[in-house]
């Protein structure tokens, strides 16, 4: 195949030339979908410009639905019909496996680079040996607290969920007493989305309860442990989470800590440079932290986030579409975009960058959580992602809201999982 | 439509009644052609965007369609509908969460629409009466129905916010409820927090068109009805709501089917929970988040099943229930 | 003094219509004017004039162009539905033919189907045509919930008018044509502005459509416009901006709805015609 690669680039090039006669010396133009509008949006619109004034082509910019669902169907619907409108597809970390059969290898155009990024992505990944997507910037679960609280009432950042919720309870009570009725003490997301299926990943893998399936397609949600998790958490609505947490967000949640109204809160980074802004009721009393071990010998477990740059197999241009992917997730990109946005690199060597340290002192704090990260099964249940992922949540969530027992709802989600996966095998 | 048939009969023969035979038959010919050709652009416009689409949804109903290929999909039969396999049922009408999903769906849509057409009627006949500033409040009350959809399902859930919302805000203040409810998020409370979205969101779409059914009333039998002395709530009752009845029939019947296969509002307030997941949200989850195309497509051919056989219910049983023209 | 009681709960029935249906957007409008953590904070009143939300919304994105858009595609598709909707309700209304029934039933059935899954037969179907990232594309599809509602309605309306006129019409030699524009048009200004009004509201808001059959920015209607509106980063929901931009959506279909509302109420009331 290496061989004919020339072959096959000046074959293509003749056709264009072909196609659109003296086209030949036109530039190529490239579209990409990256953010909506807003910050996202500019990052990627410098970043590609620049690359685009660098090889002389053209870059456009497709602007897509900020919630991620509403971006997967309309991804599903231009991939399903082999639209060739987008070239470059920013993706999120859970649908490579869903999406993957319609982008190319990135292999071939980013294999010097590809062991700078962190290996758990670059696995999550490859799908069937094909590096379908380029990691671009990786997010991960944290604990968000109130300092100032924990420093009133003596307390330290949890490092149990036994503490947690002892520390919350404590906090809580103490503060309504004071005066402030509304405040609760952990919030984090609970509706029946994706959301919630990290946030129970979280407390499951942080019980060494396993990721629901192993990585060799094993469903392994059906132990103790997982149940205990659940358990603990269904303990916390009504007495340290409100019932309204069930259907809350990450916005929603942001919403209560940052008005000064919880004492923890699960959240990725996006909301430390908010809780810290100017008109923050809250600027300069949060802290960040792993989030907590479930029990002395559990561990922290951050579930992974994050997007990635994908080239579809429709492109009319390929090979300069991968070309956009490789330098937009190039070592300088992600430096300029942790500097600048607090985007977290998915390069190894760059937390350790003094420069991104100064703008974003938790990516080095914090650097374990990032690296150590808990990859949702998406890889290994591929198209049926999706499908697992909805079991899972709506499991978790009739335990959260008081229908069903931990132990009887993760034997009955055991079951469907075995019913759709045909025993394993996916 | 058996009295509409009757009416236009009716009609024809008036219109023909001074005329011959012959005549007759030739005016009706020249009108049943007209008739046509008057109808023709509506019904190629309608072939050409409904047809394909719809055909082509019920012909992956019975495939084994995937999103990721569409062109491999192989026929299957009713498997996706029903199929009996290793001693357990598979296919959409054996999913509890189906049956769950049509509960869900007809509850909403009976108390909703029931809801909106009382209002509806009300808005309307007051918006019927001339009083000074009538125009503006005609407006206002369509600010409801001009928002689009997915803002305003999440402006109510911003409103509906067990903490900082307004709505809790309002009620503690005037002391209805003493704590925060979790309006979207309790099991009990979520299906009426739709209900109470959907309600202010269509009132407006009843109370016009019953307007405009109130505006064209004839004004002679009110005249009648006044010198007669009769009380105007027996009048409301005897002339004008026999008389407005067909228009606020079909008001209903497209009430109906909009609440029948309601989607963004449930999906945008409470997302994919059970309590209030409704059958276009079941068809949507399967077509695109599990991208079993024929699957979905199965699910969304029995929506279609399930709305035309309320419709045709409702026909039936409006004629029956009020036919006192 | 029965009147005067009378006069008050009339007034306070038009007070509570106006708070049920206003106060969720006047609400919009006070959060359109607040910043940052404001916003979780519950006010009645707008406290700060931040006029920011309003700015950034047009500066942010081509919203003007996707304001023009929207009114464009939403015009068409009230002159395409009324013209196809007031003929074939003539033809359904006012003449006896056979499949009549069968005709305004299968009319009906159109709307019976739920919008996802016409979504991807109706994708291939505009791309065939050629008219992605294209608005007629938009009007052509916007058809299939508009058309039946048009039709049904007119249908109606049409069916309830006073025969005699038409007998009138037909004895002076009047054809089809001219009976529905001199006849029976005048007549029907309520029924054709109130379905012309709820045909455009339709299509003005209409979500699922626009963004998968549209692409570029400078293509797109304002639902799409307002749900592509996104904060700093992926989870922020920018609440401040969408409120405004909601705002500035629905006040066209105020001034609409002003300027239509005098046809909304005239008809048979104003005119001397008696059934």
């Amino acid at each position: 195949m290496k061989n004919s690669k020339p072959v096959g680039l000046f074959v293509s090039m003749l056709f264009g030339a072909a196609l659109c006669g003296a086209g030949a010396a036109h530039a190529a133009k490239i579209s990409i979908s990256c953010g909506a509008v807003g910050q996202e949006y500019e990052f990627c619109k410098t970043g590609a410009e620049a690359w685009a004034k660098k090889t002389g082509n053209e870059v456009n910019l497709v602007s897509t639905p900020n919630s991620a669902t509403e971006r997967l169907a309309l991804y599903q619907q231009l991939l399903a019909a082999g639209a060739p409108d987008i070239d470059v597809f920013q993706i999120d970390v859970v649908w490579p496996g869903i999406l993957g059969n319609h982008f190319i290898d990135l292999a071939p155009f980013a294999k010097d680079v590809v062991k700078n990024h962190f290996p758990a992505i670059i696995q999550n990944n490859t799908i069937d040996g094909k590096l379908v997507a380029m990691p671009w910037f990786t997010d991960a679960g944290m604990l968000y607290y109130r300092k100032d609280l924990l420093e009133k009432y003596g307390a330290k950042p949890p490092q149990t969920w036994q503490e947690l919720t002892e520390t919350a309870k404590k906090i809580q009570d103490a503060e309504r007493k004071g005066g402030n009725d509304k405040m609760w003490g952990f919030v984090w997301q609970g509706r029946a989305y994706e959301g919630l299926t990290c946030n129970a990943l979280e407390w499951v893998a942080s019980y060494n309860g396993g990721i629901v399936v192993d990585k060799d397609g094993k469903i392994t949600i059906n132990n103790p442990q997982a149940a205990a998790a659940l358990d603990t958490a269904a303990g916390w609505i009504k007495t340290i989470s409100p019932e309204g947490v069930l259907n809350y967000t990450e916005e929603e949640g942001r919403g209560v800590f940052q008005s000064g109204n919880a004492v923890f809160m699960r959240n990725w980074p996006y909301a430390w440079p908010l809780a810290q802004g100017p008109e923050s009721a809250i600027k300069g009393k949060v802290g960040v932290s792993a989030l907590p071990k479930g029990g002395a010998d559990g561990r922290s477990a951050a579930a992974l986030g994050g997007w990635q740059l994908a080239v579809s197999k429709y492109s009319k241009n390929k090979e300069l579409a991968a070309d956009l992917a490789v330098y937009l997730t190039s070592t300088e990109e992600q430096k300029r975009r942790a500097i600048k946005g607090a985007y977290n690199p998915t390069i190894e060597s760059l937390y350790k960058d003094q420069e991104i340290l100064a703008a974003a002192p938790f990516m080095g704090e914090l650097y374990d959580t990032f690296v150590n990260a808990v990859a949702r099964p998406s890889t290994v249940t591929g198209a049926k992602y999706n499908q697992v992922s909805n079991e899972f949540w709506n499991a978790v969530y009739s335990v959260l809201s008081g229908k069903a027992k931990a132990a009887d709802s993760l034997a009955q989600l055991e079951g469907s999982l075995k019913r759709m996966s045909r025993g394993g095998k996916w | 439509m058996a009295t509409t048939e009757a009416e236009v009969a009716d009609l024809a023969t008036g219109a023909a009644s001074t005329a011959t035979q012959v005549e007759k038959s030739q005016l009706t010919r020249s009108r049943v052609r007209a008739a046509w050709l008057f109808l023709a652009p509506m019904l190629i416009l309608l072939v050409m965007v409904a047809g394909w689409p719809l055909f082509r949804t019920i012909w992956f109903s019975f495939t084994d369609a995937n999103l990721s290929d569409l062109s491999n999909a192989k026929y299957i039969g009713f498997e996706n509908y029903l199929a009996y396999n290793d001693g357990e049922w598979y296919g959409v009408l054996a999913d509890g969460e189906w049956w769950n999903a049509v509960w869900n769906t007809l509850k909403f849509s009976v108390i909703s629409v029931t809801l909106e057409t009382i209002l509806g009627l009300v808005v309307a006949l007051v918006l019927n009466a001339s009083f000074p500033g009538r125009s503006l409040v005609r407006a206002a009350v369509l600010i409801p129905w001009a928002i689009p959809t997915i803002v305003s399902a999440k402006m109510w859930s911003w409103m509906m916010h067990d903490q900082f919302g307004i709505l809790n805000h309002m009620l503690m203040g005037i002391g209805l409820i003493s704590t925060p409810l979790a309006w979207t998020a309790s099991p009990d409370l979520a299906m009426t927090a739709v209900i109470m979205v959907d309600v202010w969101k269509t009132t407006p779409f009843m109370s016009l068109l019953i307007l405009a059914a109130l505006q064209m009333l004839p004004t002679d039998c009110y005249e009648a009805a006044r010198v007669d002395g009769i009380h105007p709530v027996r009048v409301f009752f005897q002339v004008t709501l026999p008389l407005i009845k067909p228009a606020l029939m079909v008001a209903v019947i497209f009430r109906l089917l909009d609440a029948l296969r309601i989607f963004d509002l449930i999906y945008v307030l409470t997302s994919n929970s059970k309590d209030t997941m409704s059958m276009s949200v079941y068809a949507r989850q399967q077509l695109v988040d599990f991208q079993s195309v024929g699957y979905g497509s199965a699910a969304s051919t029995l929506l279609f099943l399930t709305v035309g056989l309320c419709v045709v219910l409702y026909m039936t049983f409006g004629r029956v229930r009020f036919d006192g023209r | 003094m029965k009147r005067l009681f009378g006069w008050i709960a009339f007034y306070a029935l038009v007070a509570a219509i106006i708070l049920y249906s206003v106060f969720p957007f006047y609400y919009a409008i006070v959060t359109s004017l607040k910043a940052g953590s404001q916003l979780f904070s519950v006010e009645y009143f707008p406290t700060t004039w931040n006029w920011d939300n309003y700015v950034s919304v047009f500066r942010e994105q081509p919203f003007a162009y996707n304001l023009l858009n929207s009114v464009l595609v939403s015009s068409a598709v009230v002159a395409l539905s009324l013209f196809f909707g007031v003929t074939a309700a003539f033809a359904l209304g006012r003449v006896q033919f056979r499949g009549r029934g069968l005709l305004l039933m299968t009319v009906l059935g159109v709307s019976m189907f739920p919008q996802v899954a016409v979504l991807s037969g109706m994708f291939e179907l505009i791309r065939g045509f050629g008219l992605y990232n294209n608005l007629l594309g938009l009007v052509i599809s916007y058809m299939i919930f508009t058309l039946p509602f048009t039709v049904w309605v007119l249908t109606t309306f049409m069916r309830d008018l006073p025969k005699e006129l038409e007998e009138a019409a037909i004895m002076d030699g009047a054809n089809p044509w001219e009976i529905i524009v001199k006849v029976f048009m005048p007549l029907m200004w309520p029924a054709l502005v109130t379905t012309g009004l709820l045909a455009f509201i339709a299509a003005w808001n209409e979500f699922l459509f626009a963004l998968t059959f549209t692409l570029t920015n400078t293509q797109r209607t304002v639902p799409v416009a307002i749900a592509l509106i996104s904060g700093a980063s992926q989870y922020e929901l920018p609440w401040g901006n969408i409120m405004a931009a909601s705002v500035i959506v629905t006040l066209p279909v105020v001034v609409l709805v002003l300027i239509f509302q005098r046809r909304i109420v005239s008809g048979l009331t104003a005119g001397a015609v008696k059934g």
